[in-house]
């Protein structure tokens, strides 16, 4: 009973505030509010005893992904208007989309094959079985494969990033001090012989 | 486990020559990266040599039902890393005369190739959209990589922001399939999906999103919106490369899911399968005539070809599977010449990507124009051109299973994109030329891309080398 009203809290929460996240104006209230539904969704992954999941969850997108999201937003100044631009021209065929798709998944869900009895009721399980074990362990031995895959993917983003983002020449005006000390006149300055201008009176200024 | 590693040997190496490349780039001062182009030139045929030495000749599985290497993989894979191979000496080229060279390149390249040869070889669906991500998220970074233009930032924003939309419907439509059969393994879901107690309803739920996945990463109307836009705002030497090799991951990627992984349910592909395709060769064949960018134009002419790709596809059978690789592969050899050309007109910065760029190409360069003749003969489908025969297969498989009236139309939109492919070669030997100026070109260029116009030629006189490939391919 108690669990139930714990999942529905969460579970109207996390509605309640993803839908929010849309709909704000301000890029700020939609990134705190992306916050609250990361940790609504944490305290139901906890439901389902999964805490390593949900710890994760909290450290990885609360702690480090959306703190930097808004740094960026605050950072970058976006402006408002252009933002919304559009909205009210785009809204009936998003709202076709979105219902049609609600639609199309409502079907699809409250169908006798995704009943909740077809599926077994979580057994709760003690205090000495380790979630982050058992997730270790599937990792590295069943799904070793597609886990090596993934650090490729990261060693492709990290290379990524760093090509596009870093420029060696120009844009980089720092001073290095052992050419300033060893510099000499000859390396600056040069002397042009020239003649002397005649006739200056002709030339127009 | 040591026959594991062995199996997937080639992508292993793949993975440690690309970092290889990747350090060698960080140290070396050269203003050219002669020696990182060169190395990722080595690393591409150690891997070919290596997937044909440990050729398999019989299917062999590995990593718990995730990895497969069978004929197909590895024919697949040695034609992925020949034709990277030439885009890079294309690219080479192209980077040196349009002065961004850049070493990251060559390296994000190589992670594509990786990514594709993990496509080939994907035995489920969790391996399948894994490659697809390290393929896209190379993709995106080469498309960005020329950071001045305007035109290739707009072309990367769209193509990641597209591409992700992409992923996430081929991820939700992965995760409905995996909630009914309870697997990610292609086998086991094709298994599972046998036995009657799923749900066909649901089932074909999720097919729909798998299916839209695919049709986006290939470019298929109507979820082609980015495929002009990323084609004209993205470096040629890009372009190239998007619009060859990983076609034939998108293929390996379309058989692996639909055949090895679904084709209990071939009669509901099959329909939604004829719909993209008749949509994408009304839209790539009539939209290509209103173009003036070379570019914009063979984007269009990519989205027809797609549409006649999925053809072979619809027939569902082995040998419709084999004539759509045939086209496939044959496409990829048009389309690298006819990119190739492009990059060979451009010069010092500029590209030479309009239409009227062609004008009077016969009495500038004869033989060029010739070669640009035979790819774009070819690609409309003229005998006794590749193209030609690409185009007939599939139709021969298509009518053989008893979709006359889509061969009627196929045939009826590939009549409209003659036109203009036929206007390229009127304006290259009945116009004349806006500029004299002679083609400079490296040797290299200049051969490669010349056996590359006479194999268009002469794979059209005997089709039956490529024919028994594919067939070979499928049949293993």
């Amino acid at each position: 009973m108690i669990e139930q009203i714990v999942f529905y809290f969460f579970g109207g929460v996390l509605l309640l505030s993803a839908s929010m996240v849309v709909i704000m104006r301000n890029p700020i209230h939609s990134a705190l509010l992306l916050v609250l539904s990361f940790f609504a969704s944490a305290a139901i992954w906890l439901l389902l005893q999964a805490e390593f999941l949900a710890i994760t969850l909290v450290l990885v997108y609360v702690g480090a992904v959306m703190v930097l999201f808004l740094f960026v937003v605050m950072m970058l100044d976006i402006n408002l208007v252009t933002v919304r631009e559009g909205f009210t021209r785009f809204l009936p065929v998003g709202i076709t989309v979105a219902v049609l798709m609600v639609a199309a998944m409502g079907l699809v869900v409250s169908s006798d094959y995704f009943m909740s009895d077809t599926y077994m009721v979580i057994k709760s399980i003690g205090p000495d079985y380790s979630n982050t074990k058992e997730l270790g362990l599937i990792l590295y031995t069943q799904y070793l494969y597609q886990f090596e895959i993934a650090g490729a993917i990261l060693l492709v983003a990290i290379i990524a990033a760093i090509s596009l983002s870093m420029s060696k020449s120009k844009v980089n005006k720092s001073i290095s001090s052992e050419e300033q000390v060893i510099v000499k006149k000859t390396d600056r300055l040069r002397v042009i012989e020239m003649k002397a201008e005649s006739n200056i009176q002709s030339k127009k200024i | 486990m040591n026959v594991d590693l062995i199996i997937i040997l080639p992508e292993i190496i793949l993975l440690a020559l690309a970092c290889l490349v990747l350090m060698v780039d960080a140290f070396s001062k050269d203003p050219l990266h002669l020696l990182t182009y060169w190395t990722t030139q080595a690393s591409l045929l150690v891997v070919m040599a290596l997937v044909l030495f440990y050729f398999p000749y019989k299917a062999q599985v590995a990593f718990n039902g995730s990895f497969v290497s069978d004929y197909m993989s590895a024919i697949l894979k040695v034609l992925m890393c020949g034709i990277t191979s030439v885009v890079f000496l294309y690219s080479y080229e192209y980077l040196k005369e349009h002065k961004f060279l850049k070493g990251e390149y060559f390296v994000l390249g190589l992670f594509a190739v990786l990514g594709m040869m993990i496509m080939t070889s994907a035995y489920s669906l969790l391996s399948v959209y894994l490659g697809l991500e390290l393929l896209s998220l190379s993709l995106y970074a080469m498309v960005a990589m020329q950071r001045e233009s305007k035109a290739a930032s707009e072309a990367a924003m769209k193509y990641f922001v597209l591409g992700a939309i992409a992923s996430g419907m081929l991820l939700y439509g992965i995760s409905i399939i995996y909630g009914l059969t309870g697997s990610l393994d292609l086998l086991t879901i094709s298994e599972r999906i046998n036995v009657d107690n799923v749900s066909h309803m649901h089932l074909i739920y999720g097919m729909i999103f798998l299916i839209v996945g695919i049709a986006f990463k290939l470019g298929a109307a109507p979820f082609h919106m980015w495929v002009p836009d990323v084609y004209q705002g993205a470096p040629t030497s890009v372009t190239l490369f998007i619009s060859t090799a990983p076609k034939l991951a998108a293929f390996a990627m379309a058989m692996r899911v639909l055949v090895d992984g679904l084709m209990p349910l071939v009669s509901d592909w099959q329909s939604i399968l004829i719909i993209l395709a008749v949509l994408s060769m009304a839209t790539g064949n009539i939209i290509a005539i209103a173009q003036t960018n070379m570019k914009r134009m063979l984007a269009y002419s990519t989205i027809a070809h797609i549409g006649f790709f999925f053809l072979g596809f619809i027939a569902g059978t082995a040998s419709g599977f084999s004539a759509s690789m045939f086209y496939i592969i044959s496409y990829e050899l048009m389309t690298m010449g006819a990119f190739g050309m492009i990059i060979l007109l451009g010069r010092n910065g500029l590209e030479a990507d309009m239409l009227f760029d062609f004008k009077g190409l016969s009495q500038r360069s004869p033989w060029f124009a010739f070669v640009m003749l035979c790819i774009m003969f070819s690609m409309a489908g003229v005998p006794p051109f590749l193209g030609f025969w690409s185009k007939w297969f599939v139709l021969q498989e298509l009518v053989a299973s008893g979709f006359v009236e889509i061969a009627v139309i196929a045939v009826l939109f590939s009549i409209i994109g003659v036109y203009y492919y036929l206007r390229i070669i009127k304006l290259m030997y009945f116009d004349e030329p806006d500029s004299m100026t002679t083609i400079k070109t490296s040797k290299k260029m200049h051969f490669v891309l010349s056996i590359n116009g006479i194999l268009i030629l002469v794979l059209g006189l005997a089709p039956n080398i490529l024919m028994s490939l594919c067939l070979m391919a499928l049949a293993g």
